[in-house]
């Protein structure tokens, strides 16, 4: 791997300032590597333009910064089949320096959940030492949001609902078996290249039901409620500390899919379908990007990066500029991070029985 | 008219903004870079912008977009050296001038197309921003208006354009148009996943081919391949002809095919979705369609350079209004545009809906920002076009090891697999026997550009019809073919049955005498062959899935295509067009040096490559190249290699790009650049 980068001199100097400004911080400890005059290579398994670049491309500065040393953090991105291709190279490689990190996504744990053959990664090999989490708001036309009889989605169950989609395995199977459990008849129209894109098959009165993550929510579609063209529905919810869902803290006034499901006769929120959409939502909403280092790193190189994560959290901006770039939600550092990748990868098999026998019976699409 | 009114404070403010000398400064070092990193075909605006995505953080608002949109700008610009000079498509802006800008280079007026080209580049980029300063105000409920079926529609408009590109045979034209879509249906089907001529085992392939590759290997590779074996220079002529004041002149004389182009280029730009991918073939078609004497097309009619040029500086400008009104990328570059922009300041610039309400300033400053890098990225160019067009004059072994080195690491850069360089040579086989028996190649690539936005429209815009019908009859009919999809279709037919009428004329690819039977015969059976595996294929595809659709039926279309042309084949001379081979006549015939000996120099590369790693097959490939074929003295071979290999590793740092490796990398942990 290059050792040799452009960025080097960006970020050496960016350290500079910071190391004058706050201090150096000797980090001499035993229980940290030291990563002066290193290059930490990030690995994303997506293209530099999708959500999970622009995670890592807020996150690389701050934490170039934090690390001990002030390493050059640079941001490999390695495209191909869905992420798997990105993640199977990263199973291949073992812990040397500390210099090599992998950044998943909810596209990278769904094939790996949903045991799609391409898969030859093993996520308890590595080591979790940032998850970043996110949530989800659906969302309707005006007029089928006034027929809703409060919260009870019964009055929808007649109507023929169009959803712009990405495909059925990816994160779109959380909206997409949240309305069917609802009742609602919503046929997929495939073949979008990203959230936007379904957004805007919305906005040109062509798809009449949507969902966006938390973000773009509040970026996108916003404006349109407040235009009065679309009108929330119902968030995803947040987990608390107990794994419980609850209100998402982004959307305190509106309905989590768990209370509009109670409030619904023919929903259930007990039973194997519930349990395999709150595996699947855990799995990709509240631990959907986490940061790994590569299987056989040492107790100190774990907690020198988690860390650093710890400091970039505590930036007196850190609030203001990530509430920009991820949303205000959880960034879990240590013992918070493991138990996020715990309850996002650890799915019972029930669940995922349940979602694969429902893939290929609604879809049609086979995990081969 | 009140929006108006309001409007104009805020496009005060924004030249406000933009008319300081920092900002200006910061304009031009984007340009520089643009250019710089425009000239390597492959590597375009996604390259640049993820340069600069490092600086981005925190940076002053206005200083950064300057630095990112004087960069984002001058790619179409610059992609037109590597389209004129050399032949290569540098990317998808600068396809169809390769058509008649790289046969002016080979007369010896290269310094006359470039800057032609240049003006257009210049005059379209500055038709864009005025056209834009009004038009974004309104243009929220207009870009609303295309939906699916609209989006359908100018795609096979695009696609339309084949008809005049189809060259003498046209059913030869179609089926090259068809393979080009079965080409591009290659990989996970988009509906549900299903695979179309590829396997899980090799993962390379279920990925699709990308569009560097394929346009690298249908133009670049052939045209390379073929100077080469002439060992002559690019230019017939010792001297260069016409220099870039006769350029500027052309320019000038077909102002309103300028003024008509942009247009064209800012309108198609404004659509999302479609991007730049069809606009430089409408606007070829275009310039085609409106001018009285075709003959000269693909054989170096600056018409032909002009149109495409005027609309694609023009097209980016337009890709700004999905950009920023919608949040909504146009292109991979755009992409990394919206994530950069949150980067700057403290990310107080929302892209999307609310950006013309709270910041219709900065909205007017990207507009004009624009506009600007184009006025100082063109100057710049025109200054050096003369010393570069230099170049057409160097004797051509001297400058093919060279051209080699960079298709090929521009190659490994779209899937960064050493599957990539297997692809080129695979496709770039193809483009030569496409070439030499006379297969519109342009149609083959407006058929791969176009074959899987042609395939999702489609699929789309008759699932969400079906859910109209439902309802009612009525409503499908007016969700299908509302008043655009109707004009649309109208000057499709026109153009199809103009095109038609006109395509015997038009020889894109330049005359080709006929000759023997056999080999025409042969390559025709082996497309064929291929046409009925790839229809075959798909149609294993289980029936409840969409992905099996699209290729079956133009597989079917194509196969009714290839069986009429096998009658034909039957039933003719060996003197009718339809055997049309190029070895039989004209350069290649006379040609010094064989083609498989030519070629076989391109595939010792990848062969060395993919045992040693790039860098050393690349060391090995330039000094053995230049001291066998081109018979250079061991100093001159081993001072060229060693710029070379200098050139590579510097462009990779850069960039912070790796090499392809080989299996002594498999063994050995070797230090950058070797790994």
């Amino acid at each position: 791997m290059s050792k040799f980068k452009a960025t080097q001199r960006v970020t050496a100097s960016f350290a500079a300032t910071a190391a004058a400004l706050i201090g150096f911080q000797a980090q001499a400890d035993d229980h940290a590597i030291d990563l002066t005059g290193k290059t930490v290579e990030w690995v994303i398994p997506f293209s530099e333009t999708g959500g999970s670049a622009k995670w890592a491309n807020f996150y690389a500065p701050l934490l170039s910064e934090a690390l001990p040393g002030q390493p050059t953090v640079v941001v490999k991105f390695m495209p191909g089949a869905g992420s798997t291709k990105g993640a199977n190279y990263f199973q291949g490689q073992e812990y040397k320096d500390g210099t090599l990190i992998f950044g998943s996504s909810g596209s990278t744990q769904f094939p790996y959940l949903l045991g799609d053959p391409r898969v030859k990664y093993e996520y308890s090999d590595w080591n979790v030492v940032l998850a970043s989490g996110t949530g989800g708001v659906a969302y309707l036309t005006p007029e089928l949001a006034a027929s809703m009889d409060g919260m009870d989605a019964t009055p929808l169950q007649g109507t023929d609902f169009i959803y712009g989609s990405q495909g059925a395995t990816r994160l779109d199977l959380v909206p997409l078996l949240a309305w069917e459990m609802l009742g609602l008849n919503v046929e997929p129209v495939f073949g979008i290249k990203g959230r936007g894109d379904g957004r805007l098959m919305f906005e040109r009165g062509e798809a009449n039901i949507d969902y966006q993550t938390s973000s773009s929510y509040l970026k996108g579609v916003t404006p349109l409620v407040e235009a009065g063209t679309a009108v929330p529905m119902m968030s995803w919810g947040a987990l608390d500390d107990d794994g419980n869902i609850v209100r998402d803290p982004t959307f305190p006034d509106m309905p989590t899919f768990k209370e509009i499901c109670e409030a619904t006769p023919s929903c259930e929120t007990s039973g194997d379908q519930w349990e395999a959409w709150k595996s699947f939502f855990i799995a990709g909403f509240p631990a959907q990007k986490m940061v790994f280092l590569p299987a056989g790193a040492p107790e100190a190189a774990i907690a020198t990066y988690s860390e650093a994560f710890e400091k970039v959290k505590a930036r007196a901006d850190f609030a203001e500029i990530s509430a920009n770039n991820l949303g205000k939600y959880p960034q879990m550092t240590g013992a918070k991070a493991k138990g996020a990748l715990k309850s996002g990868t650890d799915v019972p098999q029930s669940a995922k029985d349940f979602v694969v026998n429902w893939l290929q019976e609604r879809y049609g699409v086979s995990i081969k | 008219m009140d929006v108006f009114l309001s409007a104009l404070p805020a496009l005060g403010d924004a030249w406000g903004l933009i008319l300081q000398p920092v900002v200006l400064g910061y304009l031009v070092l984007g340009v520089i870079m643009g250019l710089c990193i425009g000239v390597f075909p492959g590597l375009g605006g996604i390259a640049g912008l993820s340069l600069l995505l490092p600086f981005m953080f925190g940076m002053d608002p206005i200083l950064g977009l300057a630095l990112m949109v004087g960069m984002v700008a001058v790619v179409p610009t610059s992609d037109t050296f590597a389209s004129v000079l050399m032949g290569i498509p540098g990317s998808s802006a600068s396809q169809a001038t390769v058509l008649d800008g790289f046969p002016m280079a080979k007369r010896g007026q290269a310094a006359r197309a470039l800057s032609a080209a240049f003006a257009s580049s210049l005059f379209g980029g500055l038709v864009g921003a005025t056209f834009l300063t009004v038009f974004i105000l309104i243009a929220r409920p207009i870009v609303l208006e295309f939906r699916t079926p609209e989006l359908l529609m100018i795609t096979i408009f695009g696609l339309s354009m084949v008809g005049i590109l189809a060259g003498r045979v046209a059913i030869k034209g179609l089926v090259a148009a068809g393979l080009g879509m079965l080409i591009g249906t290659i990989g996970e089907g988009a509906s549900s996943g299903d695979l179309r001529m590829s396997t899980y085992d090799l993962p390379y392939l279920a990925d699709g081919l990308k569009l560097v590759i394929v346009g690298l290997g249908i133009f670049a590779i052939p045209e390379i391949i073929s100077l080469l074996r002439q060992d002559r220079a690019i230019s017939a002529e010792p001297q260069i002809g016409g220099g870039w004041i006769e350029g500027i002149k052309d320019w000038y004389a077909n102002i309103w095919l300028s003024v008509r182009c942009s247009i064209i280029g800012v309108i198609v730009g404004v659509i999302p979705g479609l991007g730049g991918s069809v606009v430089d073939w409408i606007a070829y078609g275009h310039a085609v369609q409106t001018t009285k004497d075709k003959s000269n097309f693909g054989k170096g009619e600056v018409r032909g350079i002009i149109g495409p040029e005027s609309s694609n500086n023009a097209k980016e400008g337009g890709g700004l209004v999905p950009t920023l009104l919608f949040g909504i990328p146009g292109s991979g570059s755009m992409a990394i545009f919206i994530g950069a922009i949150a980067l700057l300041g403290s990310g107080q610039i929302e892209v999307g809906p609310a950006m013309l309400k709270n910041n219709l300033d900065i909205t007017y400053s990207i507009v004009w920002l624009l506009a600007l890098a184009n006025v100082v990225g063109t100057i710049i160019c025109i200054f050096i076009s003369g010393g570069i067009a230099k170049l057409t004059t160097i004797r051509f072994a001297l400058l093919a090891p060279f051209l080699f080195m960079i298709i090929s690491f521009a190659a490994f850069q779209s899937g960064q697999n050493l599957m990539d360089l297997v692809a080129l040579l695979a496709i770039g086989l193809l483009g030569i026997l496409m070439r030499r028996f006379d297969w519109s190649r342009p149609a083959f690539l407006i058929g791969f550009v176009l074959s899987n936005p042609a395939e999702t429209y489609a699929n789309q815009a008759l699932q969400i019809a079906s859910s109209r019908f439902r309802k009612s009859f009525g409503e499908g009919i007016d969700y299908l073919f509302s008043p655009i999809v109707i004009v649309l279709i109208i000057i499709t037919v026109v153009s199809v049955v103009l095109g038609l009428r006109q395509a015997k004329n038009i020889m894109a690819e330049g005359d080709v005498k006929s000759g023997s039977k056999r080999a025409p015969f042969i390559f025709l059976i082996a497309i064929t062959g291929y046409i009925a595996f790839a229809y075959f294929n798909a149609w294993m595809i289980p029936e409840y899935s969409r992905d099996r659709v699209f290729p079956m039926f133009v597989g079917g279309v194509c196969l009714i295509g290839c069986i009429a042309l096998i009658i034909r084949m039957m039933m003719k001379p060996e003197t009718d067009t339809i055997f049309a081979d190029r070895e039989m006549d004209g350069d290649d015939a006379t040609a010094t040096h064989g083609l498989w000996p030519t070629l076989a120099w391109f595939a010792g590369l990848l062969i060395l490559t993919s045992l040693f790693g790039f860098i050393i097959a690349l060391a090995v490939f330039l000094f053995s190249f230049l001291k066998i074929r081109a018979g250079m003295s061991t100093l001159y071979c081993a001072a060229y290699t060693a710029c070379g290999l200098a050139f590579m590793c510097a462009m990779a740092w850069l960039l912070n790009r790796d090499f392809p490796p080989g299996l002594l990398q498999g063994y050995f942990d070797l230090p950058w650049p070797f790994t």
